[in-house]
């Protein structure tokens, strides 16, 4: 007697899944992907699909200036998701980094408007970096206050926090703006340049992926080597372990969201001191949602972060490209990268999961 | 003097795509999905409502060709069934496939805010029709008709009567959903799967199956927010990024609300006023002050998030199982 009321298939957990196993399944979705974002492009542009693979290429790696953009880009992007990523791990939801790398910035702006020809340049330099962190710590410690004290939902309140912060910056751009009425501030500091960050070996962008490089190596030491980090983890695991266990929730989700905060205005400073040089309310432009994606998809693990923002970056800068070529908007680069985060969202599934397919019945049954 | 009368009105139309949205939202989120894609839902179903306009005006030629039944309908449809689309992709992704719905949500955000100002700014380019930029004022003026009396009423009429269909529907829209969320059993179901869905598996409830419908349906409502912000708000005219934040309002609505569709009718007037606040607040030549203005929705969400959170009712709180996916053989 065959049964058929049996389901097709059924759905069951893995177990341990070996570690290249994992990112077989991850390196197929990516193909996938990259196939259905072909597919896209060739729909609407009519264009052989090779091509608009080239032109990715093209647009990510296609001049020295291109490959600097990208590692620039990419080296913000990082500490940003550097930054979100302590709080991450103990299941705080923060998707405030936008406002944190705001303040961070509108602080560094500050001390080089206003302190900027009347302090040594070092220690200007040395003033922006404390202001930068300080003000981004603040902006993390506001929510993770509210969290610690009365459960307060962490989601929303970073989110607000944005919002706040994009209109502290929308008002001190106006009161500093240059000339009047302008609406923008400019270049800070033009003929002086104090308070810009030095260059190192002639290159622009360098000074700023040293620093997140240097950063990436500390964040993975101190999630994974550290009392602080594991107790990060323990309460990210169980809130009641880890009262059990003796260790200060509350103490823990502040320390955490002031060091995340701090990282993100450490993005602020190097964005505004180290290349900008001006201060807008788009200079973190999305990243700090991207950034959530970026360290999600890393499975919160600081070294696998650097190839998951290249990835992000890599679309972002390749979609720019085959916008500008095809005469499309910027936003099409928002198109692909949604559909490649479908994706790997969805890989994610077959690693935790495997499908056991329905035995064929035999008629002889 | 601060004028009242024109103050609500503008107040009204600000907070209607915030009441679609909160409306969608907190039915999505009664069936344990937090679907931070509202923004992205949003902004495609504008943008699906525009193209499907669009390419009936261009059919059309001259708006003197258009049917009024037409020119209402098919952007409605277009705008629904986009929405719906990114909803299916929201339930797909974190129903069936149990992914992580913050990640998911704001991938969907990202995609929806990418796909309305793509075709925003390239729709013209790919139909390869001559007109300079989507003015659709023709299909504009069908959804924005008001009653012929309403302003031979003077005040009432100007501040009760004085919008197109889709606002009333929004009202409409939150009454009802109210009412089925407290009053019926589907709406004691769907909370019940928001609950606590093991249990309701239990008791004979498709979880999988209220989770889709709600959160379908959820994005649908909020969707059409984006159409109203287009074809009435703006008369019309797309432009890129213009929908704003209003999506990411929208959520913070739904706990403002304390998750009641009937309550966001106020709430969410109340936040269009605090949207506009700053251009009736006389400041003079002050323009950055007006800068600071434009925190008061957020301050004031902030404000009464940190009071829920202190107060700490049980009925206040967020649907228990919100966020998480469910899996039935996970105990």
């Amino acid at each position: 007697m065959h049964n058929h009321n049996s389901p097709l298939f059924h759905i069951s957990k893995r177990k341990n899944l070996l570690w290249y196993q994992a990112w077989i399944i991850r390196g197929a979705a990516i193909v996938l992907a990259l196939a259905a974002c072909a597919i896209v492009t060739t729909l609407l542009t009519g264009e052989n699909p090779l091509r608009v693979y080239a032109t990715i290429f093209r647009g990510a790696f296609g001049t020295p200036r291109k490959i600097w953009i990208l590692l620039q880009n990419m080296s913000i992007l990082l500490c940003i998701s550097l930054a979100v990523t302590p709080a991450f791990r103990m299941r705080f939801w923060n998707i405030g980094a936008e406002g944190q790398v705001l303040v961070g910035g509108l602080a560094t702006a500050a001390c080089m408007i206003c302190l900027g020809g009347r302090l040594p340049n070092w220690a200007l330099i040395l003033l922006m970096l404390v202001c930068s962190i300080a003000a981004g710590a603040v902006w993390g410690l506001i929510p993770a206050f509210f969290k610690a004290r009365w459960n307060t939902n962490e989601t929303l309140f970073t989110l607000m926090m944005n919002y706040v912060a994009t209109q502290l910056v929308a008002y001190f751009v106006i009161i500093w703006e240059v000339p009047k009425g302008a609406g923008k501030i400019g270049i800070i500091n033009q003929n002086s340049m104090a308070g810009w960050l030095p260059q190192v070996g002639g290159q622009k962008y360098l000074l700023n992926v040293l620093v997140v490089a240097a950063i990436t190596v500390l964040v993975y030491f101190y999630l994974n080597y550290t009392k602080h980090g594991y107790e990060i983890s323990v309460v990210g695991e169980s809130e009641r372990t880890a009262r059990y266990v003796g260790i200060k929730v509350g103490k823990v989700i502040l320390r955490t969201m002031a060091l995340s905060g701090a990282l993100c205005g450490l993005a602020g400073l190097l964005l505004v001191g180290g290349t900008d040089h001006t201060v807008t309310t788009t200079i973190a432009g999305g990243r700090g949602f991207t950034a959530v994606m970026v360290s999600w998809l890393a499975k919160f693990d600081p070294l696998a972060m650097i190839f998951t923002a290249f990835l992000l970056v890599f679309l972002d800068r390749g979609a720019g490209e085959i916008s500008t070529v095809f005469g499309f908007n910027q936003s099409f680069a928002d198109i692909l990268t949604g559909i490649i985060l479908f994706f790997i969202i969805g890989s994610e599934f077959f690693i935790r999961y495997k499908l056991s397919f329905r035995k064929p019945v035999r008629k002889e049954d | 003097m601060f004028d009242l009368i024109s103050f609500i009105p503008r107040a009204v139309v600000q907070g209607i795509p915030l009441l679609y949205g909160s409306t969608g939202e907190t039915i999505t989120e009664k069936s344990g999905n937090l679907n931070l894609g509202i923004p992205g839902v949003m902004y495609v179903g504008g943008i699906s409502g525009v193209i499907g306009a669009f390419l009936y005006e261009q059919a059309c030629g001259s708006p003197a060709n258009m049917r009024g039944f037409l020119a209402v309908g098919i952007p409605l449809c277009a705008s629904l069934l986009g929405s719906l689309l990114m909803g299916l992709l929201y339930c797909f992704l974190t129903v069936t496939l149990r992914a992580n719905q913050n990640v998911t949500g704001l991938a969907l955000t990202t995609f929806g805010v990418g796909f309305g100002n793509f075709f925003g700014g390239s729709l013209i380019k790919l139909t390869g029709s001559e007109v300079p930029s989507i003015t659709l004022s023709a299909t504009s003026a069908y959804f924005s008709r008001a009653l012929p009396f309403a302003g031979k009423l003077g005040w009432f009429g100007k501040i009760f009567l004085s919008y197109g269909f889709l606002a009333y529907l929004a009202i409409f829209l939150a009454l009802i959903s109210s009412y089925i969320l407290r009053r019926t059993r589907t709406g004691l179901h769907l909370r019940a799967v928001g609950e606590n869905p093991n249990t309701a598996d239990a008791a004979g409830i498709n979880v999988n199956r209220y989770k889709y419908r709600a959160t379908c349906l959820g994005s649908m409502i909020a969707g059409l927010g984006g159409l109203y912000y287009v074809m009435d708000y703006a008369c019309g005219i797309w432009s890129n990024d213009a929908f704003g934040d209003r999506g990411w309002l929208a959520i913070a609505l739904v706990i403002f609300t304390i998750w009641r569709p009937n309550v966001s009718i106020f709430a969410s007037i109340l936040f269009g006023g605090l949207y506009i606040l700053y251009l009736f607040i006389p400041t003079g030549m002050n323009l950055a002050i007006k800068e600071l203005y434009k925190m008061l929705p957020y301050l004031v969400t902030l404000v009464v998030l940190v009071i829920t959170s202190m107060r700490n009712k049980r009925e206040n709180q967020p649907p228990a199982a919100l966020g998480l996916a469910y899996f039935r053989e996970e105990r």
